[in-house]
């Protein structure tokens, strides 16, 4: 297994290049100067000019280009344009809110979405059924910024009990770390709940067709164990599958819950990058966001032979 | 041991917890949450001329001069000066007992280094130092000019409000280029910055400076008189989002928004303890900036119909809604109420303008159909809707418009192109100045002819340059004041832009706060509630 582990790992580096060489080409034909933003409305020209060589942004593609992989070579991101700082720092700095973030809303999002998904494949073509079905496609319909504002409307304006913004490090507290987290969680998980219960309910209901689940209520099984012991686990892969592909869109998709809660994590660094043209941010996220789907969807492939022991590595 | 080491803690705890005189210190400290306008991304206020920067500056950074409420010129860091040899030698003598954020004292040698930095950014600086032959310091004290000849505008160049703001650092890092940022932010203003506890994106912090000395005598407003620092700790919360900075202000979270969104002014005037109010009214001005470079607005001719079609009322409903008081109309080049202000030739903007008279003279100026590139940002709501107004006056006009719709980071990478419209070039653009840009000709680029050596749009009018040196050589407020009049006929003439009118920007506070300075946003001689 450490063999294929370690070759997967490899495997990445390739795929991170190509990410690296597309991103950076992309920037730099991209309209927007960052000497401009920096330098502000009422620089004039010449001031622009001079920022623009003291950063290096005057120089040839391929001279930035080699520039900048040999500074990744060496593990290094490079430098912010704007702050001066290294882009390792900045990232380092904003990871811990994401990551929080994320963990919390795919708690939340499993524990409520797994229950409900196999309900409603318990209960096929019921009332039960359709209302959870229901409820997923409003999951999926109503923008996440909606959801955000009138979660922060009803539990943090009107019955105060949540802040309203805002976040903290699991060092000051659990419960401070936790109250933060819990409406930009709730707004975020809303769609991953709508997904997960809907792949959840659609794997359960095609396993129990299966002539082994016949076979067991043929049995006289009960049918809590027949659902749980043996449907369920079989439906495992597409479900873990889907939660491995919401985590690695978590981690980059947290910008609207981070705008509308201010979270200072990964997903605002990205924006105001953006806004800012301040490619080495950019850049350094992108190669972030890239290795995290990698090890997502590495960790999803070894978690698949807990579910079926069929499957070698 | 165990036990012991636990009644010992559990002992102080407690001690801790009921000793008067910790539980008063911690109480009375007054911490005031901040959500700026922007993020401040740079700290350094001669790197950049961005004002949410400035702001930061006036926090940490003190100036050799300060402007009072009614714009006047008044000492800061000095305690005077005197002007010898027929104004050719000014001689500025600092204040005893200024220190810097390190607890270095404030030195003549520092004061030089800084000017020296500065005046290589800022054009008001440029000037000053184009005629200075020497700048020293004869003593620790005493900075000295001599000049090749009189500048009279002196203490209001070191003075201004504006960016880029005259800071004073010390010498070892205001040797750094000005196109390098300084990082390591070192100042000797009220409040110095908490560098570790900094959050980019999200959080500043500043703590009262202990070391602060206030100039003495009557508080006289603005970045003049004493600062006196009534607040223990500073919290620069930016928050991208407008809705939330309202919701964390009714929810008690923070006390001060710096620019509540429009749409949510109603609401937050129903919310108990939340105070709305004009705290600036210098405000804002809009601008349609015209390039000179390509046609159709390389046409005076041309330049000057569209003047005269300008209403100035439709740009400002469509910036600040159904919201009397938050606008003017009636704006010159000046901004309005300021020493400044000048009426002359304003029958061109306020006069009843005839579109069907213009459409013809349009025509008759040669007018062929050329597409006007408007450079519209849709990212910036005010730059938005003054651009949708600019495009349809220009559309009725019967002009050939050509709307394109960019974020503000390709405006500005886009409106430094002096390519024709073919090779993608632009004709026009709106953006907005902070009143105090256009109080008078140091720092009002809109009113510059500088051709190919200015800003974008790059007019060319040796006469506006010409009554700018009468402005700086003005010995009196009458000599100033007629030599503005002149710009704005010029202005008017040459139309290197139009004004579109005055906005002003309301800030919201909650109910701890008592009263603030009036002005962009500065932390000194805050008062509380309570």
């Amino acid at each position: 297994m450490w063999t294929y582990i370690v070759k997967r790992v490899l495997a990445t580096l390739p795929v991170m290049a190509i990410v690296g060489i597309f991103v950076f080409s992309l920037l730099y034909l991209a309209p927007g100067d960052p000497a401009a933003v920096i330098a502000g409305d009422q620089a004039l020209p010449e001031d622009i000019a001079r920022i623009r060589e003291n950063l290096g942004l005057d120089r040839p593609f391929l001279v930035q280009f080699a520039d900048w992989s040999g500074h990744i070579l060496r593990g290094d991101l490079g430098t912010s344009i704007f702050t001066g700082k290294p882009v390792t720092e900045l990232i380092a700095q904003r990871i811990g809110p994401t990551l929080s973030l994320a963990l919390v809303t795919l708690v939340m999002a499993i524990l409520v979405a797994v229950p409900l998904g196999v309900l409603a494949a318990a209960k096929v073509s019921t009332w039960v059924d359709r209302t959870v079905m229901g409820l997923a496609v409003l999951g999926f319909s109503v923008p996440l910024f909606v959801v955000g504002y009138v979660l922060a409307y009803v539990f943090s304006l009107q019955l105060h009990w949540l802040p309203v913004q805002g976040y903290v490090s699991l060092d000051q507290g659990l419960w401070p770390w936790l109250s933060r987290l819990l409406l930009p969680a709730a707004t975020l998980g809303s769609v991953y709940v709508a997904l997960i219960a809907r792949i959840t309910r659609s794997a359960v209901v095609e396993v129990q067709q299966q002539d082994y689940i016949r076979t067991a209520r043929a049995k006289g099984l009960d049918h809590r164990a027949i659902l749980f012991l043996h449907a369920l686990k079989n439906a495992g892969i597409p479900i873990v599958t889907i939660i491995g592909i919401g985590v690695g869109a978590l981690i980059s998709g947290t910008v609207i819950a981070e705008s509308v809660f201010a979270i200072p994590g990964l997903g605002r660094l990205t924006i105001d990058a953006i806004m800012r043209r301040d490619y080495p941010i950019i850049q350094g996220l992108v190669l972030v966001f890239s290795f995290s789907y990698v090890i997502v969807n590495l960790l999803v492939d070894l978690t698949y032979v807990v579910f079926d022991p069929r499957i070698r590595l | 041991m165990k036990r012991r080491m636990f009644n010992q803690a559990s002992a102080a705890a407690l001690a801790a917890a009921l000793s008067p005189s910790i539980v008063t210190a911690a109480t009375k400290a007054q911490v005031l949450k901040f959500v700026p306008q922007a993020d401040l991304g740079v700290l350094d206020p001669i790197w950049t001329t961005a004002y949410i920067t400035r702001n930061h500056g006036y926090l940490v950074y003190d100036t050799l001069y300060g402007l009072d409420d009614q714009y006047r010129v008044v000492p800061q860091m000095v305690q005077g000066h005197v002007v010898e040899k027929d104004g050719l030698v000014w001689k500025l003598t600092l204040r005893p007992g200024l220190v810097f954020h390190d607890n270095t004292p404030v030195r003549a040698v520092d004061v030089v280094a800084s000017i020296k930095r500065w005046g290589k950014r800022d054009a008001f600086g440029k000037e000053l130092l184009a005629q200075t032959d020497e700048l020293s310091a004869p003593s620790d004290s005493v900075v000295q000019f001599r000049l090749k000849k009189p500048f009279p505008q002196l203490p209001a160049a070191l003075g201004k409000l504006t960016s880029t703001m005259p800071c004073i650092m010390p010498e070892r890092l205001a040797r750094t280029d000005p196109s390098t940022q300084v990082t390591e932010i070192v100042g000797s203003g009220p409040y110095r910055l908490l560098a570790k506890e900094r959050i980019e994106g999200s959080l500043v912090v500043y703590e009262k400076f202990a070391g602060y000395k206030p100039s003495t005598g009557p508080a006289v407003g603005r970045t003049g008189g004493p600062k006196i620092a009534t607040l223990d700790r500073i919290e620069w919360h930016t928050m991208p989002d407008p809705a939330t900075a309202a919701a964390a202000l009714q929810a008690g979270e923070v006390d001060w928004v710096e620019q509540p969104l429009a749409d949510l002014l109603p609401l937050l005037k129903e919310q108990k303890g939340i105070k709305i109010d004009l705290n600036d009214p210098s405000g804002s001005i809009g601008s349609l900036r015209l390039n000179h470079l390509t046609a159709p607005f390389n046409n005076p001719a041309i330049r000057r119909i569209l003047l005269g079609v300008i209403n100035q009322a439709d740009f400002m409903s469509a910036v600040v809604g159904n919201n009397p008081g938050m606008s003017r109309t009636g704006v010159g080049v000046f901004t309005p109420g300021t020493p400044m202000a000048s009426t002359a030739g304003m029958s061109v903007l306020t006069g009843p303008g005839d579109m069907a008279k213009a459409k013809a003279a349009l025509k008759a100026a040669g007018y062929n159909g050329e597409p006007v590139v408007i450079l519209a940002a849709s990212d910036a709501a005010n730059m938005r809707s003054m651009s949708d107004v600019a495009a349809d006056t220009m559309k009725r006009l019967g002009m050939n418009v050509d709307y394109q719709s960019l974020d503000w980071g390709m405006v500005q990478k886009r409106r430094t192109s002096r390519a024709s419209i073919k090779e993608g070039g632009w004709s026009c653009l709106c953006t907005s100045i902070a009143g105090i840009e256009a109080l008078d000709p140091s720092s009002h680029q809109n009113s510059r002819g500088q051709g190919l050596n200015g800003q974008y749009g790059w007019p060319d009018s040796p006469k506006l340059e010409q009554y700018r040196a009468d402005w700086l050589a003005a010995p009196t407020l009458a000599a100033q004041k007629a030599a503005c009049d002149n710009i704005q006929k010029q202005v008017f003439e040459d139309v290197p832009y139009i004004p579109l009118g005055q906005f002003f920007q309301p800030v919201a506070y909650g109910p701890r706060i008592a009263s603030v300075p009036q002005g962009f946003p500065q932390f000194y001689n805050v008062k509380m509630a309570g």
